[in-house]
């Protein structure tokens, strides 16, 4: 996804003066055809994300529009403050762009696992959250977020899920993304992880003759309304997925408009990170294995609840995976 | 009209400063009265002869930039933008008050002349810094001026603000600090030291004046200076008095935070109005 980002991000500097890339001293090789070629719209502003948000503000604010690019959670929750009070406050086109979601950056430990930037960044006032679910998605992010209005929050994944829109699909900020069609059951996920969703979505087609729904959530900030309805109102329930946080994340951005919209699914589960800090490191297939997020273990979980929701059980509490 | 075209009194100007920030401050129950009283006579140099902004165009392109990054003293600004035509004066009697725009912290929504909302410390030098920065590619002239407190040095994102101006030649960039030795609950020498501050600033690539900062004449002198090196960012370290102009008030903690009612209003207000 960082280099469909990249790609994009090029495009759009050669078409728009306005454009400008700063990195926190990060991009070790990959951002340097883009310094190049458009010296005068880059800048490396050291290992100072504070400032950079900062920096990336004024831009702003003198009619620029600014990406801040960093990994992890550097470009977020290190100058959470210069986010919130001057990027949002004032409107500032400042895109805040982090390479890693989730366990991308899995070995590196705790410091380096992004998994509670969404529910973070969600929270705050007048800004837009991003996650997209496969390198076509990132690049139209991309372009989508650079000429939205105010402050933005891209998220990239190393992981990628294969692409599933057709050729003239529009991708549209704010609208869920239907990644696979069926009736059964609906699946939300957002980020790579979207990957597993359809690979288990596939899976139940096959041996259970279970249709899945899939989505792709790609904005979690606004969150698509509408998607959420039909979802309710035309399958059994939704199960959502994320390698992130459920405190606060795409799980509980759906459950929030299902409660606010007196819309009652039979099934609902939220798949995502539930054990705290992981001290335990690894690449991210590994992780996800670790934490109940890899295919069999969503195969699993999903399975489990379709089928007790079909007995009409109630669904079991959130455990401790 | 720009406002340095007029002939302004900025003595006058900052007795009113400090008067408004009296009521203000008093009306509301807010705190600060010591900060803005510090900041007074900067504030009136600044509008009444420095900046090159223009009340009936606050958002005129060429305009000046100004950065109160030491929001909590956003009473002053506020005086000094309705006192120079930016908004009635009359306004400032909703300072502090429920359903007003005019935040304790200074605030750009609603507020023509504020170019940036602060009340966290450490974060305007760094928007300002970037605003230098793309005037600086557009070719501009404009200027951009931060002003300080000194306990806002304590935060590190300064810091990171001083080498990136430096390292990028910003010498449209012009960062005040009121340096009045006194911070939120003890001077800044016991608290967290600055000195040698202005060691510090040169150490970091930028150029230093040291004033008086109730000197208008040495202020002015000062500011008309900018940039103080050809290249180099300017960093005007002004030594004030906290509380300055009510003689209870100066020099204390304790009016960082106390508000001024009663008595201690009437004594305040005599004070300000006696020395005109």
């Amino acid at each position: 996804m960082r280099d469909s980002f990249i790609k994009r991000v090029t495009q759009l500097a050669a078409r728009d003066p306005r454009i400008m890339l700063l990195t926190g001293d990060l991009g070790f090789g990959v951002l340097t055809e883009y310094a190049k070629a458009f010296p005068r719209q880059y800048l490396n502003v050291g290992v100072a994300e504070q400032n950079m948000t900062g920096l990336a503000t004024g831009l702003a604010l003198e009619g620029r529009i600014v990406f801040t690019y960093s990994i992890a959670n550097f470009p977020t929750l290190r100058c959470l403050e210069q986010i919130r009070n001057d990027a949002c406050y004032h409107g500032a086109n400042v895109k805040v762009v982090a390479i890693g979601g989730g366990f991308s950056y899995g070995a590196l430990g705790i410091s380096h696992h992004a998994t509670e930037d969404l529910s973070i960044m969600r929270s705050l006032p007048e800004i837009t959250v991003v996650s997209p679910g496969d390198r076509w998605e990132a690049e139209e992010a991309t372009e989508s977020v650079a000429f939205t209005p105010g402050a933005c929050y891209l998220r990239l994944d190393k992981s990628f899920a294969p692409e599933t829109h057709q050729p003239d699909d529009p991708f549209t900020l704010g609208r869920a993304r239907l990644a696979r069609a069926g009736n059964d059951l609906t699946l939300i996920a957002t980020g790579g992880i979207l990957g597993v969703a359809l690979r288990v979505a596939d899976r139940l087609a096959e041996e259970l003759l279970i249709e899945c729904r899939v989505l792709s959530m790609h904005t979690i900030s606004p969150i698509d309304h509408e998607a959420i309805r039909a979802a309710c109102a035309q399958t059994a329930g939704i199960v959502t997925l994320e390698e992130h946080t459920v405190r606060g994340g795409l799980g509980s951005a759906v459950a929030e408009v299902c409660m606010d919209e007196h819309l009652l699914p039979r099934l609902f589960r939220r798949l995502g990170l539930r054990a705290g800090f992981s001290s335990i490191v690894g690449d991210q297939q590994y992780l996800r294995t670790v934490y109940g997020l890899d295919g069999e273990s969503v195969y699993t979980a999903v399975l489990d609840a379709f089928l007790q929701a079909a007995q009409g059980k109630k669904a079991p509490a959130g455990g401790a995976t | 009209m720009v406002l340095t075209d007029r002939d302004i009194d900025t003595m006058a100007l900052a007795r009113q400063i400090r008067i408004h920030a009296l009521h203000m401050t008093s009306q509301g129950g807010s705190s600060h009265i010591g900060s803005a009283l510090s900041v007074a006579d900067l504030l009136a140099i600044l509008y009444g002869r420095i900046l090159r902004v223009d009340p009936a165009h606050p958002r005129w392109e060429a305009r000046d930039r100004f950065i109160l990054s030491k929001g909590h003293a956003g009473a002053a600004v506020y005086a000094a933008l309705a006192e120079s035509g930016f908004f009635s004066v009359e306004k400032l009697k909703t300072h502090y008050q429920n359903g007003s725009d005019l935040s304790g912290h200074v605030s750009h929504k609603g507020i023509p002349g504020v170019e940036l909302s602060t009340g966290s410390l450490g974060h305007g030098l760094s928007v300002g810094a970037g605003m230098a920065y793309g005037a600086k590619l557009d070719g501009k002239r404009h200027r951009v001026f931060a002003l300080l407190s000194d306990g806002e040095c304590d935060e590190g994102s300064n810091w990171e603000a001083i080498l990136f101006a430096a390292h990028h030649r910003l010498d449209n960039l012009v960062a005040i600090i009121d340096y009045n030795k006194i911070q939120s609950l003890a001077p800044v020498a016991e608290t967290l030291a600055l000195e040698p501050f202005a060691e510090k600033w040169r150490c970091f690539g930028w150029a230093v004046s040291e004033v008086d900062g109730h000197d208008h004449r040495a202020i002015t002198e000062a500011l008309l200076r900018v940039p103080f090196s050809e290249g180099i960012p300017s960093c005007l370290i002004a030594h004030t008095v906290k509380g300055k102009g009510v003689s209870f008030m100066e020099n204390t903690v304790l009016w960082h935070y106390r508000t001024a009612r009663g008595e201690e209003f009437d004594a305040a207000l005599r004070e300000l109005t006696r020395n005109a």
